[in-house]
């Protein structure tokens, strides 16, 4: 089969990220990088999603950091607050339970407790995901802490165009946003964006129209959401996919009207199922249009334990396709 | 001794009318709490006016301040008008924050206030953004941040000074140690003999300094703050204060000794002041005369707090984010 002349090129998910910046800096001089070992002199960032901006923009704005989380993101707050729109790189999800004073008493609350009179326009980039064997301090999906918090933006993409849009629509929102990256999806290939693509925050996408049930998920749930999708299609089953992009603030209408159409829902996360951000949304889908559901939404997560570091275990601790198919059949009956 | 020689008389004339609008406002301040005409929980303030005076005093209003949640003397002494101040700290619609901070989140960038904060040692790290981006502006400001010796037992002071001066940000930390960290005294929970040794060992130019004495902590402030604008980097300074009226409101300050405390009455910076002007041949009515005017801005701020509205309730879906929440 020949590569036809329109067919985009297809491209990493880090590349996508690589390119967001280096748009957001190029349009933006008040864009600006922090994070430990970002700048090329110290490798462009551990998983290179930084490479090649010190080089273009200066050490002044993308600044490597020692490894502090705190003052990381303190940095970034205050320079949030006059005018700057930081993009501070917390190298591990994990890493955030040092900077949460940060994030939480004054990255969400300043805009509030200010009375409108200050912003805090920051973005946390971080990434996460088990899988890989990082065990259990690498690899957690904490987007449930953040999105409990008021004030607060959680974004996590689940392909590499989405992520060039939301990224860059992140760095240029008002509001604090946490954007969570997925570590084995660093290197997942999709087509390339447009140089003008966007996503706009809070608006979900359906990537795959269905009529019998609708799945839900977000940024590495979304992959094993097709995948299940194609196998319970050889079964007569048709499932519409819903990718939030947004977890918080979530794009109810779309879900709503999805879930109205199909009248039956399965959430999906990659992170602990119980008291996940799945709770909630299902929990909305239930107040707003329990009597016509065929049967409770269903929720597929990963097992409450620590992410396990032996590939048996984490395995068979991580949420997978065949948990999702097995849900949608218990859900149809 | 006092080292008068060290500022001229317009200075020390500003520094007295700044200390003594905050001596009168935190009386008036424990006076209508403690008459049930204010609910609210208070961090006196009384014993450490002359520090957060003689350092606003020089630095300009454009300036940056982040403090705490004792910060009633920083707050005055960088400008913010008496009124609005008042408002917010009786949480009415007329405070510096529609009532949605109150007296531990009081902010108003127009006079350079950018942040009070309610957790010990967390202003650190964001100074250091405000210095960030005056470092990368160009534009000569310098950011003052105030916290207590307490604060310099938790991670953000070290992580936050250790980065400011790798990047010789514009930032003056000024430590207000008034020897005790709520109700423990400094000698049981730092392991150093002084903070300016723990600035020292993270590289940082850092000084000791009796804050209550207006002449030396107006020098070491205008010194910081001339080096930091040079482009030279940060300053540490430990100004030596003591707080004559416990943690909170309420709080007896039964753990302080009592010999310690009727010392450091004995050395209350403001009668000392006050002589000094006097020394200078300022006239007893010209000091007066400083005096009355305050007294009039604190009888208008407090009854205007009084008479202003609550927020409305709905007031809480505005300013999460840009936009409002849905009911």
């Amino acid at each position: 089969m020949s590569e036809t002349a329109e067919k985009p090129k297809d491209i990493m998910f880090a590349q996508a990220l690589n390119m967001a910046m280096n748009k957001a800096m190029a349009d933006d001089p008040k864009v600006i990088l922090l994070g430990e070992d970002i700048a090329d002199k110290e490798g462009g960032g551990v998983f290179k999603v930084t490479a090649g901006l010190s080089g273009t923009y200066g050490t002044d704005r993308v600044r490597s950091t020692p490894i502090s989380e705190q003052a990381i993101v303190g940095a970034a707050v205050g320079a949030a607050l006059v005018g700057y729109k930081p993009v501070a790189e917390i190298m591990l999800m994990n890493f955030i339970t040092v900077a949460m004073d940060q994030i939480v008493n004054h990255a969400a609350k300043l805009r509030f407790m200010s009375g409108g009179q200050t912003s805090v326009p920051l973005t946390i980039r971080t990434t996460t995901g088990a899988g890989t064997g990082l065990g259990g301090q690498h690899s957690d999906m904490l987007e449930a802490w953040l999105a409990h918090v008021p004030g607060l933006k959680v974004v996590a993409a689940s392909n590499p165009q989405d992520a060039y849009g939301l990224l860059y629509s992140s760095i240029m929102d008002d509001n604090p946003v946490i954007f969570i990256e997925n570590t084995p999806g660093y290197f997942v290939k999709g087509p390339a964006p447009a140089a003008d693509h966007t996503v706009p925050l809070g608006k979900a996408s359906i990537p795959r129209e269905g009529t019998d049930i609708t799945l839900i998920g977000y940024g590495s749930s979304i992959s094993r959401c097709h995948a299940a999708a194609d196998k319970l299609a050889e079964d007569g089953i048709s499932c519409e996919i819903v990718d939030l992009r947004t977890i918080a603030p979530f794009d109810e209408e779309t879900v709503l009207k999805s879930v109205a159409k199909t009248k039956a829902a399965v959430v999906v996360h990659e992170a602990v199922r119980s008291f996940g951000a799945g709770a909630e949304i299902s929990s909305r889908i239930h107040e707003e249009l329990f009597s016509d559901l065929r049967a409770p939404v269903g929720r597929v997560g990963s097992g409450y334990a620590p992410v396990p570091f032996s590939p048996t275990i984490e395995k068979a601790w991580m949420f997978s396709q065949d948990d999702i198919e097995r849900e949608v059949h218990k859900i149809l009956g | 001794m006092a080292s008068t020689d060290m500022a001229d008389k317009d200075v020390l004339v500003d520094i007295f009318t700044r200390a003594d609008l905050i001596m009168q406002s935190d009386i008036k301040f424990r006076q209508m709490i403690g008459a049930g005409q204010l609910q609210i929980v208070y961090y006196p303030v009384r014993g450490q006016e002359v520090v957060s005076s003689a350092m606003m005093a020089a630095v300009n209003q454009d300036d940056y301040l982040v403090t705490i949640y004792r910060g009633l003397h920083d707050q005055l002494a960088k400008g913010i008008p008496s009124k609005e101040l008042w408002a917010e700290f009786a949480g009415k619609v007329t405070g510096t924050c529609k009532g949605k901070g109150g007296p531990m989140h009081i902010t108003h960038p127009a006079t350079g206030v950018m942040v009070t904060t309610g957790i010990v040692g967390s202003g650190i790290p964001i100074a250091n953004g405000l210095g960030l981006a005056s470092q990368l502006e160009k534009d000569g400001k310098v950011t003052v941040c105030c916290f207590g010796d307490g604060a310099t037992n938790i991670g953000a002071f070290h992580e936050g000074l250790n980065m400011a001066q790798i990047w010789k940000l514009p930032v003056i930390f000024l430590c207000q140690n008034n020897l005790y960290g709520e109700h423990t005294h400094m000698r049981d929970t730092t392991g150093s003999a002084s903070i300016k040794q723990r600035g020292e060992g993270l590289g940082m130019r850092s000084v000791q300094v009796n804050g209550n004495d207006a002449g030396a902590m107006y020098a070491a402030a205008k010194e910081a703050v001339e080096y930091a604008r040079a482009g030279h980097g940060p300053t540490l300074i430990e100004a030596m204060t003591f707080r004559f009226h416990g943690h909170l409101l309420g709080d007896t300050s039964h753990y302080i000794p009592k010999e310690e405390m009727e010392q450091a009455k004995k050395d209350d910076p403001m009668p000392i002041l006050r002589q000094q002007l006097l020394d200078l041949q300022i006239s007893e009515a010209d000091i007066a005369a400083i005096e009355a005017k305050n007294a009039a801005i604190i009888a208008e701020a407090s009854q205007f707090a009084l008479d202003s509205d609550y927020p409305p309730g709905d007031e809480y879906r505005i300013d999460v984010l840009d936009v409002e929440i849905a009911a």
